[in-house]
């Protein structure tokens, strides 16, 4: 295990609906830092709109469903620090003094990381594997942040490229107000809060906005977008890969 | 007050275009959360303080019945008169008993959560008294008829414009325009009405239970003239602010400014303990204190417990995106933002609020700056879970969450669903990239481009270039 881990890729369900890239560029990373990649079944979502919608039954059913999956491989590694809050934090928490399953979402919980604190962390990575050259600014997701302390890992990796120089917009740990089903429950709030979130990334004068959540990437580029901006918004995988052939979130290729 | 939570949506949405209220906002945000980040910053031991905090909050409510006891005995061998009031009927009852037996008709207050949340100054007017509010803020949301829209700084949606025109208006004269003369002429008239008063009624930010003594925490000096000049005077809070020791009490004042305001210390800290004796020139001849269950046992029994450790400082909303975006009013009752949309359900129903306890993105950042570290978005998440079993969601989301669900509960079906799906959005959006419109996303697409997804799914590509494992 020491030499290469068996690592569960938690592709997430926006990855693999919406960006696959993202879930090819998780896995040049993980073989880069060693690891052996596989893609186990059934895996579908971690729960959270379930969850954060009080629907705790199907939440359970789902963490059920998704817990033996997981259970064979030595880590469980995900592209996205809401999910694996979810899995890390929150699995625990669905099962408390069940005892039946309390152990088993504990002992996954343990080995569930959100990919990019995995790669530093537990990989030990220290310069990744992509070339880029631009200016680009990092948005802290909010889960990634608050919930799994991911805030100098990423940029860690990314000072460690040359060519990109990374300018810190104002406001960086601010939410983006997607919030999972917030953003279509609650339009108007959350609009204010992405167009405060966009108008800060234009503002730092950086090309490329990059952040580890699929979800507030879209979120964030969906309003760039619509604000008829240049910017080009990229989950940070991509970049530590150097896969960018696929376009840039909302952009068209070419 | 009759609450108006059902309706957050659509008074949040109005508030958005209040250009006044997007000012008072952006102050709040970029004044008090980097007074509190310094005020963090400036104190090696703040982390640890708060750790100390919960530790002893944790403790009372563990052994509230005793500490209430304990503070009973202190309290009445000072001199004091203890009532207990199970709802805020009882403590209104209460209140306007002593008034009368006091033969008031001039009533000061200084700030009070507590009062607000029983509806007190409505219920004395309505019953012939004249009830003066001496904290700046509420003074000028009393002239107003307005309600507060923060913990600490009620009147933090004004402008100074518009308290200039209230305050012309009451008290005569042309309008001031700096605010040095607005606050000079506000104590001018307050000094006339501490010294009319028969009856002042005042908060308590905690109850000391080895001295009997409460404490008053203001940045004004208000709670000291509104306690201390007329004959009677009222203190009114909940049962939950006890501490056991005066060193206790300590570690909470100095978490408490620096989380609120970002000062070391308030203004003015008072420990009163029993009225004015024998050998004692000041002070009132009586000194009343009712204490308000009013739910507050019932939350201590409960999954909702951790909430009772709350002081009131307003941290969690100062950081909040939803509130700082909605302002205070939206939340349609007493106490906002995120502390609110825990409480509210508590004293109006889930079933008058549960907007609220949703209208949270779980960024946690109320959480993380909390002083006393109550889990917010947990305990609103259990909030969500009571709103759910109740089924008050809105058909759409609910019909969507059971659409989703009955999809994510069977992987097969849904491989094959999101792959058509999938497959055939990425076609459609395959020259843009994007979608400006799209059935069933009018919440998205509102304000914001749809990212079209790139075609094939990232199971589908695994499973053709890998092989299907595990």
């Amino acid at each position: 295990m020491a030499d290469s881990p068996r690592v569960a890729l938690f592709v997430t369900c926006l990855v693999d609906l919406f960006r696959p890239s993202v879930g090819w560029a998780a896995v040049a990373l993980l073989e880069a830092a060693g690891c052996r990649v596989e893609v186990p079944e059934p895996q579908v979502c971690c729960g959270q709109p379930a969850f954060n919608s009080g629907d705790r039954r199907t939440t359970e059913d789902l963490a059920r469903q998704l817990i033996p999956a997981l259970e064979p491989f030595d880590y469980v590694v995900a592209p996205s620090g809401s999910c694996a809050g979810m899995l890390r934090r929150h699995f625990p928490e669905l099962f408390e003094g069940d005892p039946a399953w309390s152990a088993r979402a504990r002992a996954v919980a343990a080995k569930s990381f959100e990919l990019v604190s995995f790669l530093v962390e537990v990989r030990g990575m220290r310069v990744p594997p992509g070339r880029f050259s631009g200016r680009v600014t990092y948005h802290d997701s909010c889960s990634g942040l608050r919930e799994l302390g991911i805030k100098d890992q990423p940029r860690r990796l990314l000072r460690a490229m040359s060519g990109l120089e990374l300018i810190e917009m104002e406001g960086c740990e601010v939410c983006c107000g997607f919030g999972g089903t917030f953003c279509v429950k609650y339009p108007e709030i959350s609009t204010k809060m992405v167009d405060d979130k966009a108008a800060r990334a234009e503002a730092s004068g950086a090309e490329l906005l990059l952040a580890g959540d699929l979800g507030c990437l879209m979120n964030i580029a969906g309003r760039l977008a619509r604000r008829g901006s240049n910017m080009q918004v990229r989950h940070v995988a991509e970049v530590l890969a150097g896969r960018l052939d696929a376009p840039p979130i909302a952009q068209s290729r070419g | 007050m009759e609450p108006l939570s059902l309706a957050f949506r659509e008074r949040a949405a109005r508030a958005l275009h209040d250009p006044v209220l997007a000012t008072a906002m952006q102050r709040l945000e970029r004044g008090w959360q980097a007074a509190r980040a310094r005020a963090a910053a400036d104190l090696p031991e703040f982390e640890a303080l708060r750790d100390a905090a919960v530790a002893i909050k944790d403790h009372v409510l563990a052994n509230l019945d005793l500490y209430l006891e304990e503070f009973e005995r202190r309290f009445t061998a000072a001199g004091g008169v203890i009532h207990w009031a199970r709802d805020a009927a009882e403590a209104r009852a209460i209140i306007l008993d002593i008034c009368r037996r006091a033969k008031a008709r001039t009533v000061t207050k200084s700030k009070s959560m507590v009062a607000e949340e029983i509806g007190l100054n409505a219920y004395l007017e309505a019953q012939g008294l004249r009830v003066i509010e001496t904290d700046l803020g509420e003074y000028i949301i009393q002239l107003a008829g307005d309600v507060p829209s923060h913990l600490v700084g009620p009147a933090v949606h004004m402008t100074r414009e518009r308290i200039a025109e209230l305050f012309a208006k009451a008290h005569g004269g042309p309008p001031k325009q700096d605010s040095a003369a607005l606050v000079a002429e506000a104590r001018q008239v307050l000094r006339q009405r501490y010294l009319e008063a028969d009856v002042g009624i005042t908060g308590a930010n905690f109850l000391i239970a080895e001295t009997g003594s409460i404490v008053t925490v203001t940045n004004e000096g208000n709670a000291e003239l509104t306690q201390g000049l007329p004959k009677v005077h009222i203190a009114l809070t909940g049962i939950e602010k006890i501490v056991p020791t005066v060193a206790e009490a300590f570690v909470f004042l100095r978490l408490l400014a620096r989380s609120a305001t970002g000062q070391e210390f308030s203004a003015y800290t008072t420990f009163l303990t029993g009225p004015k004796r024998e050998d004692e020139r000041d002070g009132p001849q009586e000194m009343h204190l009712v204490l308000l269950d009013n739910g507050r046992s019932r939350m201590l029994g409960g999954p909702f417990r951790e909430m009772l450790r709350c002081i009131r400082c307003g941290a969690c909303m100062n950081h909040c995106p939803v509130y700082l975006a909605a302002g205070g009013h939206a939340y349609g009752w007493v106490y906002v933002g995120p502390m609110g949309s825990v409480l509210t359900p508590h004293f109006v129903g889930i079933d008058k609020s549960w907007p609220l306890p949703n209208a949270s993105t779980f960024c946690g950042r109320c959480e993380e700056v909390c002083p006393v570290r109550i889990p917010l978005p947990k305990l609103m998440r259990l909030w969500r879970e009571e709103a759910h079993k109740r089924g008050l969601a809105p058909p759409a989301a609910r019909v969507g969450l059971t659409l989703w669900a009955f999809f994510a509960r069977r992987p097969a079906l849904y491989r094959l669903a999101t792959r058509l799906a999938m497959a055939a959005l990425g076609a459609l959006g395959r020259r843009r990239g994007r979608f400006s419109r799209l059935p069933f996303a009018s919440g998205w697409t509102v304000s914001r481009e749809f990212p079209a997804p790139q075609g094939p799914t990232f199971t589908a590509q695994w499973r053709a270039a890998r092989g299907a494992k595990g």
